[in-house]
């Protein structure tokens, strides 16, 4: 898959979804039953929802014991009452957060499309999942438009931050749940590409500078914040709001950003924040 | 390699936290596991470059463990991989080495099995999960677990490979690629064949039959 544009026009000349643009084409490309994919993914995305799960309940710490626990503290001012943002974007950040932390500390979780990205997918598709009622069937669909996206991101650019950068992991994960909302939330092809395009450009040039080159801070953080982003990219698109630059050419941007980011700045720990005073000292401090 | 598809973008199913540091270091542990063709017993473990340096905070020697132990990167008892090695009587030290001019996350096995088989197994995670086997025993190789795959330690002369794939076309098993590398002329070599079906106990004992066999071993493709 070459390009996004292309799956949009495929879906409007079929009238059908992109995910079910994506899974036929699937099915026919891996030589198997749409239902056995289908079934695949289903199994996936229980997982996703099972790490929430387990992310909400645990205050349990990493191996480093630089993370962990603030899922539950952002889930209990939500259930309090308390959040600022309104419930949906708080439960967002929350399961976001949670399945980050199960990640750190050695729980299951699906690399969506990266292990340090996973719980960006989980907290965006779950949250618009319980605001719409959609049966787990919508979901699972919503996923095959989320992956078609990734393929075209891996094939035009990049999804490793050791090639590209955060914005290669992060932003495309917010990307790809933006346009599974959107199509979730009933928008159309096009709009799915406008979200996925105005939620990527929010992240290009982000560097990724994981402090003593754990999948931790602040990789863990910006999952939640990416959450909340794809569903303001969501929430544009549904409204008609257009992205200027087409997704196709966003990618592209992406990719070449990623190319002239110095490697210092892609995933070696040794620039951005994992060259601060106290990155350093906490580098010291570990086993 | 396949054309990437929707379960590369989500997936793989894993335990955390990285796909290179942990869902690859339990697939390596595995590939060694098989490579061994027993239950390992002792495990000396070289860990190169990112793998010693960032290894520790990614479970990198759990999932390493958890590979030899036979587990898979989803697999949920990973984080207690040293408890389970200690019952199943696999001992395990681990030191942190220079490799040479290898991948920064690599990794060497020298293992010992139950029954006495021996292996030395060099690899490295190359991202995603994904792996090579760079290294068996002391001959240089490229395995990525991608195929079902026959590995055969023989005696280099003239005739062997002929023989090797003549019982694979007669049991009707198709040559993806083939690699015949060796110490020095006449002495031990090593062919690596990875296929596009797995082989049934019937072909294995007829290559085992061959009289300049040292050793084969067949491993099935990683999930």
């Amino acid at each position: 898959m070459r390009s996004y544009m292309d799956l949009v026009q495929a879906a409007n000349q079929q009238k059908k979804k992109i995910g079910r643009v994506v899974l036929q084409e699937q099915a026919s490309e891996l030589e198997k039953t749409a239902e056995e994919l289908f079934e695949r993914m289903r199994a996936n995305l229980r997982v996703m929802y099972q790490a929430v799960e387990t992310g909400l309940k645990k205050k349990e710490h990493s191996l480093s014991g630089l993370s962990g626990g603030d899922a539950v503290k952002v889930e209990q001012r939500r259930l309090n009452g308390q959040s600022l943002v309104g419930d949906r974007l708080s439960g967002a950040v929350a399961r976001a957060l949670a399945v980050a932390e199960v990640n750190a500390g050695m729980g299951k979780i699906v690399a969506a499309p990266t292990a340090g990205s996973c719980g960006v997918l989980p907290g965006v598709l779950l949250t618009v999942q319980e605001s719409g009622n959609y049966p787990e069937e919508e979901v699972v669909l919503a996923l095959f438009t989320a992956a078609g996206l990734g393929m075209v991101v891996a094939e035009r650019a990049t999804l490793a931050g050791a090639e590209g950068g955060c914005q290669a992991e992060i932003g495309s994960a917010a990307a790809m749940a933006a346009a599974a909302a959107v199509e979730l939330a009933g928008g159309t092809p096009e709009e799915t590409a406008h979200a996925a395009a105005i939620t990527m450009k929010s992240f290009l040039g982000l560097v990724c500078d994981p402090v003593a080159g754990l999948v931790e801070v602040p990789c863990i953080k910006r999952n939640a914040t990416a959450a909340v982003l794809a569903l303001t990219g969501a929430e544009m698109a549904l409204a008609g709001v257009k992205s200027a630059i087409p997704l196709d050419e966003v990618i592209d941007t992406m990719a070449l950003i990623g190319r002239q980011l110095p490697c210092s700045l892609r995933e070696t720990a040794q620039g951005g924040l994992a060259a601060t005073p106290t990155a350093r000292k906490i580098q010291l401090t570990l086993p | 390699m396949a054309r990437i598809n929707v379960f590369d973008i989500l997936g793989p199913v894993m335990v955390g936290p990285s796909s290179s540091h942990t869902a690859g270091a339990v697939r390596l542990g595995l590939m060694a596991r098989k490579i061994l063709g027993d239950e390992p017993r002792e495990a000396k473990i070289i860990l190169h470059g990112s793998f010693a340096e960032t290894g520790k905070g990614h479970g990198t020697d759990l999932a390493l463990v958890a590979g030899l132990l036979g587990m898979l990167p989803d697999d949920e008892r990973i984080p207690r991989a040293m408890e389970m090695a200690a019952a199943a009587g696999l001992k395990t030290v681990f030191s942190a080495g220079d490799l040479g001019d290898v991948h920064p996350n690599s990794v060497r096995f020298d293992l010992k099995g139950a029954t006495g088989h021996e292996a030395t197994v060099l690899g490295c995670s190359i991202g995603g999960g994904q792996i090579e086997i760079r290294g068996i025993d002391e001959f240089p190789v490229m395995l990525r677990g991608d195929y079902p795959t026959l590995v055969i330690l023989h005696q280099d002369l003239p005739g062997v490979v002929a023989q090797v794939t003549a019982i694979l076309a007669a049991a009707q098993i198709n040559i993806a690629e083939m690699r015949v590398s060796r110490e020095k002329k006449g002495a031990v070599a090593l062919t690596v064949v990875e296929m596009d079906q797995k082989i049934d106990p019937a072909v294995a004992a007829l290559l085992g039959k061959m009289p300049v066999l040292k050793r084969s071993m067949t491993i099935d493709p990683l999930v």
